[in-house]
């Protein structure tokens, strides 16, 4: 094949009607606290591990809405469990837990039960 | 003899005004351009934020009427308003000359016309309805299609229309259609159980009793949706279906979605009526044609017109409990000016 010298990026656009919900699906199921988050960001800015790494979990709660499973899986693995975000949310988002639950999901994905 | 108080505009604003201007012994005259009273909440099926009926609120005002004389014309053009020593002179169209010792202008608002923003699609998708269209649906009760007569299974409603933008030369909030919004999505998932409903918004305006309680209760209890985002653009499917574009602002990037049927919420713009009235009585107007009083924190409802007042949505967007509270403000400068209270000509030091 000829090489070019270019690729094709993929499109950054997210389009929601082809995305994967699979994992919102087992969330709203088995966490339904997940529904009342409104993305206001405290939970990323006392995270532990936010505060030394790329890790934002306020986004993967949006990475899990649009159904968008790779993101979701690289950032789910990097949280620590320290549940503070649970400690200081609003409106009693259970984090700690989602997090438990996403990496439930993913792993059911993987052995093909969801 | 009584002294006479001609209220322009039979809405919530002019009723309960006139209610209790006559209450305190005026004689009051309702001038308004319809054939029945009432005004736009004759079109809101249930109201916010506690999903009680529209007709509750009616009725209490038609009561109010009932109890106290009110004069109403019905169908009503003024023509001319003349200013004679201390009083106005009305003359409508087809009628004798009324005379007026003070006059409240409770001419109220329109709805945007949503046909304006053109990228939107209203009037040209046929999916694509207004939330003054969705109150017809909800009172026509039934089963909820959409125009394309299907039921739908997903549902955007898109917040802020003719409202924050100044490619419709509206800078100001319309304070209503945020809750509305949240209102409407709520009713919609009652009825439809397993449609998927998402709003699409810029900001949550959720300022006043209940709205966050009721926002979190669409959450928590119906699942609605909320994507942080204004609409770019509107794209019909072959299948009449309407594709969204938005900027999903939280994850950074591009969103497309593919709706059934879209609902754009609509706010508020000065009456036609209200600049009509405001040409007549050389009343000052903000940028926005709303009426402006005559100081923003000690003289709301007095116009730059002695014997003028106003009150309602004519100076501004308001939802029906802040309509209430100012008709019933402006009643109690009126009632200060036709007195000649002392306490009317009050001067500010700065």
């Amino acid at each position: 094949m000829t090489d070019f010298g270019f690729t094709i990026n993929k499109p950054r656009v997210i389009d929601y009607d082809n995305t994967d919900k699979r994992v919102l699906k087992y969330l709203l199921a088995h966490e339904p606290s997940f529904n009342s988050c409104i993305f206001c960001g405290s939970c990323t800015a006392t995270c532990s591990a936010g505060n030394f790494t790329d890790f934002n979990i306020r986004k993967l709660k949006i990475f899990i809405r649009r159904g968008l499973t790779e993101e979701i899986a690289s950032e789910a693995e990097k949280c620590m469990l320290c549940g503070k975000c649970f400690l200081v949310c609003p409106r009693g988002v259970n984090n700690r837990n989602i997090i438990l639950k996403v990496r439930e999901a993913l792993t059911k994905i993987e052995s093909h039960e969801l | 003899m009584n002294k006479k108080v001609v209220v322009i505009g039979g809405g919530i604003t002019g009723m309960e005004a006139s209610v209790q201007l006559s209450a305190l012994g005026y004689s009051v005259t309702i001038l308004e351009k319809e054939s029945q009273l009432g005004g736009h909440l004759k079109d809101w099926t249930v109201l916010f934020p506690n999903l009680r009926k529209g007709t509750e609120i009616v009725s209490f005002l038609e009561h109010g009427l009932e109890l106290q004389e009110v004069n109403v014309i019905f169908n009503s053009k003024i023509n001319e308003i003349k200013k004679i020593n201390k009083h106005y002179e009305i003359i409508v169209e087809g009628r004798k000359t009324l005379v007026a010792d003070a006059i409240l202008v409770a001419t109220g608002f329109d709805l945007f016309d949503a046909h304006r923003k053109e990228e939107f699609g209203y009037g040209i998708y046929e999916n694509v309805i207004t939330s003054y269209d969705l109150e017809k649906i909800f009172a026509k009760e039934g089963e909820i299609r959409t125009p394309s007569g299907i039921k739908p299974k997903r549902i955007g409603f898109i917040h802020c229309v003719g409202s924050r933008d100044e490619k419709v030369n509206n800078h100001y909030c319309s304070n209503v259609c945020c809750v509305t919004g949240v209102k409407q999505a709520m009713e919609l998932k009652t009825l439809i159980p397993d449609a998927e409903i998402f709003n699409f918004y810029m900001d949550m305006r959720m300022f006043d009793t209940h709205f966050e309680e009721l926002y979190l209760e669409s959450q928590k209890k119906y699942g609605i949706n909320f994507i942080r985002g204004r609409l770019s653009e509107a794209n019909e499917t072959i299948d009449k279906r309407i594709v969204i574009k938005v900027e999903d602002t939280l994850t950074s990037r591009p969103l497309k979605m593919t709706v059934d049927m879209m609902v754009l919420l609509v706010g508020m713009e000065p009456s036609k009526g209200t600049k009509e009235i405001a040409n007549l009585l050389n009343l000052k107007m903000r940028e926005s044609g709303f009426l402006k009083p005559e100081d923003d924190h000690t003289m709301s409802n007095v116009s730059n017109m002695p014997g003028v007042f106003f009150a309602g949505t004519c100076s501004g967007p308001m939802s029906i409990k802040y309509t209430f509270t100012d008709a019933r403000a402006a009643v109690t400068k009126i009632n200060c000016f036709l007195k000649e209270y002392e306490l009317q000509n009050r001067i500010l030091v700065n």
